[in-house]
């Protein structure tokens, strides 16, 4: 067996080694084609994450919505009297409302304004996010938001800065102005950097339609639930329904898979990935059985002169994937000094597991399509080497 | 290792058949070859084409099954072992040269060679040296580190030979060894080629359509439509055999 690997061993990379203009070729392809599904599975990490990352960070695991909400955050309302009544029911530890709103953050100078994720969260319920820097929210009423990263990053604003929007309300655009207390960590909401207010706040500054403007009576979009005990997710889940009029729930996974356009965003690009990767199997399929095709006469020799089948099996395998591990290396390395050079805004993410899920994938690949050379390398008949049958 | 019949040659086969099936009926490719090569002895295989010399050299290779008959190379009948131990006798007890396509292209001469020992387990110093020896002796020592494609269709013939001789096998076999040479190159080849089967003690069987290159070997047999149909062993008649087609 030992035997067998090392000279398989040498004849492959002897091999290599003698042509290695053409193989490095093959392993150039390779690399860019790693460079292509790293890229994809970056981009789908990235858009997904700035799509789910507030959610995906909540330790509330329950979404409660109003039912027949179809889990859409923005088509939900929820008002005090549910929050109350979900407080009381058994297992539930911490309920708070959310309620999400677009507005404008003032940049200085003649920048364009931002668009940002307006998050209304009760200060020290289910639903603020734990600041990195600075203070939490002192109360529901205060003039106060904590920011996080990625719109400190954008905006260049810090603590104790002051932080102006504008929003819409009625036909009229209004402007308030808040005093920076935190910074979170990043936590995108629909692929929008955030900025958190207290509730009651939040209920004052959001757009409203004309209608809404003069309504008093403050209205949540869903309300998130911690529980006493994660491992009864679904007896809570069942109770908060059975108790509670009209409201539905949703696990954090549920409510993300509900974001509108996330599915179908996540499910496009792992299609182009897997297709991309079904391009390499081709390609290198395509190589190594052309390569084949051109040594029938010199298997044959080494054959003829006692060579056994697993050697030249293992010896093509071998080759095989050397060259995919190579050019899987060389692509990583160029995703890596590719994503250095792209700004913050550009949603790129390479994401450990998923990037190593595709590495493997990637690996997988030169194998895969040198099934079909390898089988018919070990079919080559010595009688080849004559120049008969 | 099935069958050990005794056999005081090194190699001898008992009325050898190799049929084919085809459409226009059953082609008889060797029909009852019996013939004996001891060691030391350079053998000749002549006759027209589609006598049937190749399909004999496939038999003697252990790359040819026979459809019956027995071949006894060192007292094992070929005919009779299993795919893996064919294998092995052809790494360990065969030496080849083929027409073409001799050498590994992507090994040097001496690499080419060596291959030959390290297959056998038996790359060790004295076999470095001995494959430089050898290369040394026909004429290779300045291309050594030269791949095939950078050698004379000549020189690639050479080291083909070195690795046919340098794992002792008890059999040397040629197929058309001469046949991409000029007559030049053909006659050394073949001299060199005999001396070191005489000096090495092997059982030398070389398959040839040129019957001047018979000046070399100590015994021609002639095939004709599958069968043996005669056997010359007498050195003037196979010089005069030599000379008669070189005035042709
Ligand atoms: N695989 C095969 N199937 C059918 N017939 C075959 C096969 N191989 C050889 N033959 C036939 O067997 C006969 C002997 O062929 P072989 O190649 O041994 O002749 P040869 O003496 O080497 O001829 P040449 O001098 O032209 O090389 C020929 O009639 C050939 O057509
Ligand atoms: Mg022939």
């Amino acid at each position: 067996m030992k035997q067998v690997f090392s000279i398989a061993g040498y004849l492959a990379i002897k091999e290599i080694w003698r042509n290695r203009g053409r193989f490095f070729l093959v392993s150039m392809v390779i690399a860019l084609i790693t460079l292509l599904v790293l890229f994809i599975a970056a981009l789908g990490e990235g858009l997904g994450n700035g799509n789910r990352e507030y959610i995906s960070k909540l330790d509330a695991p329950i979404m409660v919505f109003q039912s027949k909400s179809d889990f859409l955050i923005q088509a939900s309302r929820l008002g005090r009297d549910r929050l109350a009544a979900i407080r009381r029911v058994d297992g539930v530890k911490d309920a708070g409302m959310l309620g999400v709103a677009n507005a404008s953050l003032i940049l200085p100078g003649n920048q364009e304004p931002m668009k940002i994720a307006l998050l209304g969260i009760e200060p020290g319920h289910s639903g603020e996010p734990q600041v990195e820097q600075g203070n939490q929210l002192s109360t529901s009423l205060a003039q106060e938001v904590i920011i996080d990263r990625n719109t400190a990053l954008r905006s260049k604003l810090a603590v104790n800065d002051n932080l102006t929007i504008r929003v819409t309300q009625g036909t009229r655009d209004e402007f308030f102005t808040f005093k920076i207390v935190g910074i979170s960590e990043g936590l995108q909401f629909a692929l929008q950097p955030s900025v958190f207010v207290p509730f009651f706040t939040w209920d004052r500054v959001r757009s409203k339609s004309e209608a809404e403007v003069n309504l008093s009576n403050p209205v949540a979009n869903v309300i998130l639930v911690k529980l006493d005990n994660d491992a009864d997710i679904n007896s809570v889940r069942q109770r908060i329904e059975g108790q509670v009029n009209n409201v539905e729930t949703a696990t954090l996974n549920q409510a993300i898979q509900a974001l509108p356009g996330y599915s179908a965003q996540q499910s496009t690009l792992n299609t182009q990935g897997g297709f991309t990767l079904f391009i390499g199997v081709l390609v290198i399929g395509g190589f190594f059985q052309i390569q084949i095709l051109q040594k029938v006469a010199q298997i044959g020799v080494l054959k003829a002169i006692g060579t056994a089948n697993p050697i030249v099996a293992a010896a093509s395998i071998f080759q095989i994937m050397l060259i995919t591990m190579v050019g899987v290396a060389i692509g990583a390395l160029f995703a890596f000094i590719f994503s250095l050079t792209f700004p913050p805004t550009v949603p790129i993410v390479f994401n450990g597991t998923t990037s190593l899920l595709a590495v493997v994938a990637l690996l997988l690949i030169g194998p895969i399509g040198g099934l079909a050379s390898i089988r018919y390398a070990v079919r080559i008949e010595p009688l080849k080497a004559l120049g008969l049958s | 290792m099935t069958t050990t019949a005794t056999s005081s040659y090194a190699l001898e086969t008992k009325s050898v058949i190799k049929t084919y099936q085809s459409d226009s009926g059953t082609i008889q490719a060797v029909d009852d070859v019996s013939l004996q090569v001891t060691a030391g002895e350079f053998v000749a295989l002549v006759g027209p084409s589609g006598s049937g010399k190749t399909t004999m050299l496939s038999i003697l290779a252990a790359l040819l099954q026979p459809s019956s008959g027995q071949i006894l190379l060192d007292g094992q009948d070929l005919a009779q072992i299993s795919d893996v131990d064919r294998v092995t006798m052809r790494r360990e007890k065969i030496g080849f040269t083929f027409q073409a396509n001799n050498l590994v292209p992507y090994l040097s001469a001496l690499e080419n060679v060596e291959l030959m020992l390290r297959l056998n387990k038996r790359l060790d110093k004295t076999g470095r040296l001995r494959a430089r020896e050898l290369l040394a002796r026909l004429g290779l020592a300045d291309r050594m580190h030269n791949l095939p494609g950078q050698m004379s269709g000549g020189q690639q013939q050479r080291v083909a030979i070195a690795r046919a001789l340098i794992h002792n096998p008890s059999l040397v076999l040629a197929d058309e060894p001469t046949a991409s040479l000029d007559t030049e190159r053909a006659y050394q080849v073949v001299e060199t080629f005999a001396g070191l089967i005489h000096e090495q003690k092997r059982a030398g069987i070389m398959v040839t359509h040129d019957l001047r290159m018979v000046e070399f070997v100590d015994r021609v047999l002639l095939m004709r439509d599958g069968k043996l149909v005669q056997i010359y062993s007498d050195k003037p008649e196979i010089l005069e055999l030599a000379r008669g087609s070189r005035s042709q």
